[in-house]
């Protein structure tokens, strides 16, 4: 195998033609909408993988754990709501997102930007080329946004998607959809609650939401009546 | 690449499905091709570009098809193979050829939590000036490079303003191709909706993209 | 089910949605590339039409016998054997090709939508419909699975010399390149230059040598090899 960049694209190309030939070839076999068995492939090259030496197992295990369990929405939640009882530290959030983030003691995203609604402004995040996601400081994306149907409608009918999501904002509300075409991340900083004034920044924590973050809801609102 | 993945405006992809509490992972063989793709990575064979051309380069209606990590599956394996880690009857038998060496996993769990990110792999501190500045009109160029591409289809021609400078980072469309970073300024541009997708579109909204200097002309 | 306009786009937008919800939940079945039931399918609903009188299975069978054996690229090379040998009717079709293929004996209104289109040393048609499929049937009956496929469709606006080259076609780069997209009702028929070498052959033998592939653009028309069959 030609181990040159040349050969590599020449054999990724020429892998993929084969491939789809294949398929066109076989394909009373190969269209199943969903293969009768990832599972089995997946296994066959993780053990190969592993056989090889080419990765270890336990860091495997620790990855998957990490994003499981440890990296989620409510490290987002923990920032907006310190930037919403701590105006000083909302301008730095504003400024440069990731010292702000690591201030907390959360690990120090590389390229994250946050974007600031207001009453008359909604932000909206996408990626439509593939599904960029700020997945080390919010957790890996809901399938919704992976989907051609989000990719697809969020930069050409915003408000459409809203409202689909029990968002209606009125006209004169401005919104921007931000195209994750780089490798900048958005995180949107969505508006503090009416009446959640008296509540502590762990209360007001989990009131802010994973879709409020990316832009398609807002932050809850506090529980009727309910204390901090 | 003008290709199905360049989805952004288009018509007919159907509702979105959403699912209350979605788990992390929907299948136990999603979260083992997460952790494959990102602890193979680290051999440093390819960069994230190289990736995401290999999934964009999945035939059209394939691609639409697919799930998310079924397209990582796939490009996973192409990647493997080009890049000589494996072979394709390794591959396709799921078992080490026989005699073939076994080497040393660059990545263990201790270091997991460390590994970079695709995005400090790509900012470079080249000192290289901007063409461009806040507040300044471009106009996305009309390209149709037919390989990797961060510019999408829908902006190609448009007018917008940039917004913000990113700083500089390599480009996207060289090293898919393993070619040198020519790295560049990244910035935010700002696109309003009707210039984008015509008269009835709302007066007030906007789409921003992040655009390479090489995506810009001045307007 | 509500019979107005506005009923039927409602119902037809409901099913359509119904129809990738259950996609979303019960793709097993639904994604097959070539479904093996489609032939039984299609069979199901001829005999449900047909049964409640709302087509005429005689009425069936005759259009598929017109498109598999009456209606075909010999017309569109009569047209253009004709113009070859003809100046004056070569003008007259560049004019108006309704007319052009009246003088042929065509049934009035065969030409009505067509438009043609004429090749020269300098210049090269290529005809597609990259929105769905429209082709010159009157012409040149039923069009090819490449032609409507998204290969094509797709590729032939933005790269038509590749295309040609994949169809065996090398162009001079001074010759100027025209695709056609079929978007409205006209549809395009390409008048290709005569062969070098044709001139002692009879309009019969001339339309003999006229392909569908080149009434399209995707050939030039050349003489068999030498010592080969006419």
């Amino acid at each position: 195998m030609d181990t040159t960049r040349r050969g590599f694209l020449a054999a990724t190309s020429a892998a993929a033609g084969d491939h789809a030939q294949a398929a066109d070839q076989h394909h009373d076999h190969d269209h199943q909408a969903v293969p009768s068995d990832p599972t089995l492939r997946v296994k066959a090259l993780e053990s190969l993988l592993v056989e090889k030496g080419l990765v270890d197992r336990a860091a495997m295990e620790a990855l998957i754990d990490a994003y499981e369990h440890k990296i989620g929405p409510h490290n987002g939640a923990r920032v907006v709501a310190r930037a919403w009882v701590d105006p000083g530290y909302k301008q730095r959030l504003l400024a440069d997102a990731p010292a702000a983030i690591s201030e907390l003691g959360l690990p120090k995203p590389s390229g994250l930007l946050a974007v600031e609604n207001g009453p008359r402004l909604h932000n909206l995040v996408v990626c439509t080329l593939c599904s960029c996601y700020p997945s080390s400081f919010l957790g890996l994306p809901p399938v919704w946004y992976k989907s051609a149907a989000y990719r697809s409608r969020a930069v050409i009918d915003p408000r459409g998607v809203l409202r689909e999501f029990g968002l209606e904002l009125p006209e004169d509300v401005e919104v921007r959809v931000w195209d994750s075409t780089a490798e900048l991340r958005y995180l949107v900083l969505p508006e503090r609650p009416a009446g959640s004034e008296k509540l502590g920044e762990e209360a007001l924590a989990a009131l802010v939401t994973r879709d409020a973050m990316v832009g398609v809801a807002k932050a809850k609102p506090p529980q009727a009546g309910g204390g901090a | 690449m003008n290709g199905v993945h360049d989805m952004g405006g288009m018509h007919g992809m159907g509702a979105i499905h959403y699912e209350k509490n979605e788990p992390v992972f929907h299948a136990r063989w999603e979260s083992r091709v997460f952790a494959l793709f990102r602890l193979t990575r680290a051999w440093n064979k390819w960069n994230v570009d190289v990736s995401r051309r290999q999934i964009e380069s999945i035939p059209a209606a394939q691609y639409l098809r697919m799930s998310y990590y079924e397209r990582w599956f796939t490009a996973l394996g192409e990647l493997l193979v080009a890049s000589g880690l494996i072979t394709r009857a390794e591959l396709v038998k799921g078992k080490r050829a026989r005699g073939s060496p076994k080497a040393t996993p660059p990545i263990t769990a201790a270091q997991v939590a460390s590994m970079p990110s695709a995005a400090a792999l790509a900012r470079r501190e080249a000192p290289v000036a901007p063409r461009f500045q806040a507040g300044q009109q471009v106009r996305a160029r009309n390209l149709h490079p037919v390989d990797h591409t961060r510019l999408p289809r829908y902006a190609r021609g448009k007018l917008g303003a940039i917004h913000r400078d990113h700083g500089v980072w390599a480009f996207p469309d060289a090293i898919a191709h393993f070619l040198s970073d020519k790295p560049q300024h990244v910035y935010s541009v700002r696109f309003a909706a009707r210039e984008l997708w015509g008269e009835t579109a709302s007066p007030r909204d906007a789409v921003y993209l992040d655009l390479w200097d090489d995506y810009l002309e001045p307007a | 089910m509500k019979a107005t306009r506005r009923g039927f786009l409602t119902a037809a937008g409901a099913a359509a949605a119904a129809q990738d919800h259950v996609h979303a939940q019960g793709h097993d079945h639904d994604h097959q590339a070539v479904p093996s039931d489609l032939t039984l399918r299609v069979k199901s609903l001829e005999s449900l039409l047909v049964e409640k009188g709302l087509v005429d299975r005689a009425a069936l069978d005759a259009l598929v016998d017109r498109y598999e054996h009456a209606v075909g690229p010999r017309n569109g090379a009569r047209v253009v054997a004709r113009a070859w040998v003809d100046a004056g009717y070569k003008k007259r079709l560049l004019a108006s090709a309704a007319a052009a293929m009246e003088e042929l004996g065509f049934a009035s209104q065969t030409g009505e939508n067509l438009v043609a289109i004429e090749n020269g040393p300098k210049v090269h048609n290529l005809v597609v419909c990259t929105l769905c499929s429209c082709y010159p049937w009157a012409v040149l009956g039923l069009p090819p699975v490449w032609y409507k496929s998204a290969p094509y469709r797709s590729r032939a606006v933005i790269d038509p010399r590749g295309v040609l080259r994949e169809f065996g076609l090398e162009l001079p780069e001074d010759a100027e390149v025209r695709v056609w997209d079929s978007t409205a009702e006209l549809r395009y028929l390409v008048l290709p230059e005569r062969p070098p070498g044709a001139e002692k052959l009879s309009e019969e033998a001339l339309a003999a040598l006229v392909t569908r592939d080149a009434m399209i653009g995707v050939a030039k028309v050349t003489l068999p090899q030498a010592g080969g069959r006419p």
